[in-house]
């Protein structure tokens, strides 16, 4: 099958069940070369599993998920050696330094000898991180941490760079900063960056084109403006009114009923968990 | 083997540069076949040695216990006179046996670290890099035995303290280095592999601590397989632990081993270890 030259990630028909429960529902998704792409959604609408999916973590059929045309059952290593992915914990190990997380990401993905430490100091220094390399990450602050992350994640300069909710329990400051170094790293690398978020401000800010996820699939998909300016257009809202948020664009697809559907007891314990080790 | 990615926009590659990050502009050529699992070995076990490195907290309070079983029991036991030794003190006969305990008490927790790992989301980071399931496992068992032979110095310099007449043979110690390292590998490959059934910290805790006094008991760490009973002696006989300790019993004191064997058993129930453990890491990705 022969996949569009410009498409970094293609789902069709993307299902995944736990059990009884369509985590993900049919999911079509296209994330095209370049650009930065927000799946956007509450807690349990399916971004981390659909996510999870893409980066191969967990087993789909074959021709469901491809990766710059590569299938993610039929060629995960493959695949692998496309990604750069930041998951929704803090998972830099508290007991090394921040150089050496980094040096972690640098040997499993093959950097050669000659050139690791030159690699790993500047992917620390993409993230203005250089100063603090040789500090055990578990002396890092939450923001930090992230950049860190982000540094293992860019060591190996993938294509495409996946981060599930990377900025959750950030306070403002950190959270512009770690977005402000995503996009300062995909303007110099010109890398495809498909992001999670449930901050519906950061996509319309940061975000080329976002998907908006309710109940395993894709609801509304367009720019942030497009969106709002379609739901202004739909309410029949006049030229001076204040265009409806993402929020609202949200509000208005999902239907009613959306505090019920915001989760469950697992994905809420893993948000909180981060949450309280970032504040 | 992955294609090369498309060169990045000219602008794009230019700011790079100015930044200085033109390295990361292009992905590192990569490893295949048989050079893969060395590597991702050397990547794990440094991450061990780095760890200890910063904190060697749990170096010191693990080589508490070991010290107390030479210092008490096997004093006491040497006064006694109650195991037969074949004549060599009683210390001395139980030096091995701690060793390869305070090994295996190692490895058989390591699936606890595996699990926090899942919950952390660094399992899963490394998952998501271009490193088999197996390679990552082997990776891992063979830091968990880095870990061990550190311990396992550790155990030796006391019992040295002890006045314990160890071998001091460079070709004996690598032999006494590689059975520390096959059998904790084994007994971590084990323990990931309840991990993989269990998928929770507190239930591994407790069939580990359930197995790890059966698999020390059951086997000739602490008296010889002549003593036991019928049945305990099979246990021995089916319990890896016990071809470790004679091995290290016959390379440290020189006493009459089966190295052939012991070292045989040791490479199958690692290699079946990786195996079970490989096939069930994917479920604590789920």
């Amino acid at each position: 099958m022969t996949r569009d030259a410009d498409e970094a990630v293609a789902c069709t028909g993307l299902t995944y069940s736990f059990g009884e429960t369509n985590a993900v529902d049919g999911l079509d998704l296209t994330v095209v070369r370049g650009e930065v792409f927000g799946l956007l959604g509450p807690n349990g609408a399916g971004k981390t599993t659909a996510i999870r999916c893409i980066t191969t973590l967990l087993p789909v059929p074959a021709r469901m998920v491809h990766v710059f045309g590569r299938d993610a059952a039929r060629e995960a290593m493959a695949v692998r050696r496309l990604l750069g992915y930041v998951p929704q914990q803090l998972s830099a190990d508290a007991g090394l330094t921040g150089r050496e997380n980094v040096a972690l990401f640098a040997r499993v993905f093959d950097v050669h000898r000659s050139e690791r430490a030159e690699r790993v100091a500047q992917a620390l220094a993409a993230v203005d991180l250089s100063e603090a390399a040789d500090r055990l990450a578990g002396t890092y602050s939450g923001g930090m941490i992230r950049r860190l992350e982000l540094a293992q994640a860019l060591v190996s300069a993938p294509r495409l760079l996946i981060l599930d909710e990377p900025t959750i329990g950030l306070d403002p400051i950190a959270r512009t900063g770690v977005w402000e170094h995503i996009n300062a790293v995909r303007a110099a690398t010109g890398m495809t960056v498909l992001v999670t978020t449930h901050y519906m401000d950061e996509a319309d800010q940061y975000c080329d084109r976002v998907g908006l996820m309710h109940r395993g699939r894709v609801r509304a998909l367009g720019t942030p403006s497009e969106l709002r300016q379609g739901l202004g257009e739909r309410r029949g809202a006049k030229a001076t009114d204040p265009l409806p948020t993402l929020e609202d664009v949200f509000r208005d697809v999902a239907g009613s009923g959306l505090d019920d559907q915001s989760g469950e007891f697992r994905d809420v314990r893993s948000t909180r968990r981060t949450a309280r080790r970032v504040g | 083997m992955s294609e090369a990615p498309v060169a990045p926009p000219v602008a794009s590659a230019d700011r790079a540069r100015e930044k200085g990050i033109g390295l990361l502009l292009s992905p590192p050529e990569p490893r295949a076949g048989w050079r893969l699992l060395p590597t991702r070995v050397v990547a794990m076990c440094a991450v061990e040695l780095q760890k200890l490195r910063h904190d060697r907290t749990e170096l010191y309070t693990r080589a508490i216990q070991p010290a107390l079983w030479l210092l008490i029991f096997g004093q006491t036991f040497t006064r006694i006179k109650a195991i037969p030794t074949d004549g060599i003190p009683y210390v001395d006969y139980l030096a091995p046996g701690i060793i390869a305990q305070s090994a295996m008490f190692i490895a058989i927790f390591y699936g606890i670290q595996i699990i926090w790992e899942r919950d952390a989301g660094i399992l899963n980071k490394l998952l998501v890099t271009p490193t088999p399931r197996s390679a990552l496992v082997t990776g891992k068992a063979f830091a968990a035995g880095v870990k061990s032979l550190i311990q396992a110095v550790v155990v030796v310099v006391i019992a040295a303290l002890l006045g314990v007449s160890l071998t001091w043979n460079p070709l004996e110690l690598l032999g006494v280095a590689a059975a520390v390292v096959l059998g904790s590998v084994f007994f971590s490959c084990l323990s990931m592999t309840i991990a993989g059934i269990v998928l929770s910290r507190d239930r591994l805790m407790g069939i580990g601590q359930a197995i790890t006094m059966p698999l020390f008991f059951g086997s000739n760490a602490l008296y010889p397989l002549s003593v036991m009973p019928g049945w305990l002696r099979t246990v021995s006989k089916v319990n890896p632990l016990s071809y470790q300790v004679d091995a290290l019993r016959g390379l440290l004191l020189g006493t009459p081993a089966h190295l052939a064997l012991d070292f045989a058993v040791l490479i199958v129930a690692a290699a079946l270890g990786i195996t079970a453990a490989s096939s069930l890491l994917g479920r604590l990705a789920r």
